[in-house]
């Protein structure tokens, strides 16, 4: 589901203000840069209230925001809602007793860390990133927080990259998005 | 503004989730883990109300956060004080022209990038960071800013450690925190 069909009317203000640079980090990648947006008051406000609207009330008690830049829309999601943040982060960076999941890159391999007793079993979780891809990183996000017993109730992302297919890597979970690029 | 009992009340409430791991990232270190005040969703939402009591209304367009943790603090005061937001990063993640400042480690140097046009000559800017420990990173936030025409009108912290004194390195720059990890 994607609020770019639902036509909201903020929508066409978002996607205005994300950047596209040719050719970074290599040869042949449209970069979709979201910090053109964090640069508009009114567009970052809009993006947020798109997912608060969304989600409040729904009893989710965990934003998981992968890092980095799910740290930028995660924790302001969080907080209206009134749920805890809880940091997805590349190896050795969360300083206490973690759990590990590995997931595939296109060439080698990556891994994500979420600290044990962040999350309890049973609670009810949202998954946060500026941009889904090939749905690895979200995959890896979504099995770190099942594997402590929480229920991914939605994966959300700014952007979704439709060619790369990785709405269909979710194992099942639903992804909302707010724009897409085509 | 809350009185000084409630204020002291938050800043207790918030001084006591924050955790402190031991020999992190390496032994002597007693390392401030802010993840955990994220897991309390009052103490989260107290911490950010602090900042934006005191920023708000005071002319402030510019918000720039230190990667990674400064991400998670910044965004959320500067929606609310009506600011962009502005990543400082690690080399080679911003994907546009970027302007960069090396800084002094314990051992070598580091690199923070900041985009070229995020910010404009006269604009009031604040720095977030989570900690401020030696000051070097900041002092390499205050300089980007500065080198294109910005004035930073504060640097705000959760966390200080006074004994790394990192407040006489900012010199003339104000520094505003919410808890001293002694």
């Amino acid at each position: 589901m994607s609020a770019y069909r639902d036509e909201d009317p903020r929508i066409q203000g978002i996607k205005t203000k994300i950047r596209v640079v040719p050719n970074f980090p290599k040869p042949g990648i449209m970069f979709q840069d979201i910090t053109t947006l964090l640069l508009d008051p009114k567009a970052f406000k809009d993006t947020i209230d798109l997912f608060v609207e969304r989600y409040k009330g729904k009893n989710i008690s965990v934003v998981a925001g992968i890092e980095a830049r799910g740290f930028i829309f995660g924790p302001p999601i969080a907080l209206a809602i009134g749920a805890k943040f809880v940091p997805l982060r590349k190896p050795r960076k969360l300083p206490g007793e973690v759990i590990s999941e590995e997931y595939i890159l296109e060439y080698g391999r990556d891994c994500l860390e979420m600290h044990v007793g962040a999350v309890e079993p049973g609670e009810r979780a949202l998954v946060v990133d500026d941009l889904i891809a090939t749905g690895g990183t979200l995959c890896a996000a979504m099995n770190l927080l099942e594997r402590v017993g929480a229920e991914v109730v939605e994966c959300a992302c700014l952007i979704e990259l439709p060619e790369l297919q990785g709405r269909g890597r979710l194992n099942g979970k639903p992804l909302y998005v707010l724009v897409e690029y085509q | 503004m809350a009185g000084k009992d409630g204020q002291d009340s938050r800043i207790q409430k918030i001084s006591s989730a924050i955790r402190v791991i031991p020999d992190f990232p390496k032994p002597g270190i007693m390392f401030q883990d802010i993840t955990t005040l994220l897991l309390d969703t009052k103490a989260f939402r107290d911490t950010i109300d602090l900042f934006v009591e005191r920023y708000k209304d005071k002319d402030i367009s510019v918000v720039a956060g230190i990667e990674a943790r400064g991400f998670i603090f910044g965004p959320p005061i500067a929606l609310a004080i009506g600011a962009k937001f502005v990543p400082m990063r690690k080399p080679n993640k911003l994907p546009g022209e970027v302007i960069s400042e090396e800084y002094s480690l314990e051992y070598g140097t580091d690199k923070m990038e900041m985009h070229v046009g995020a910010v404009e000559a006269g604009e009031r800017a604040l720095i977030i960071d989570d900690l401020i420990a030696t000051g070097g990173t900041l002092c390499a936030a205050i300089r980007l800013l500065e080198r294109v025409g910005v004035h930073v009108v504060e640097c705000a912290c959760v966390i200080e450690l006074p004994e790394l004194k990192g407040r006489e390195r900012l010199g003339d720059k104000p520094l505003f925190v919410l808890v001293n990890g002694a």
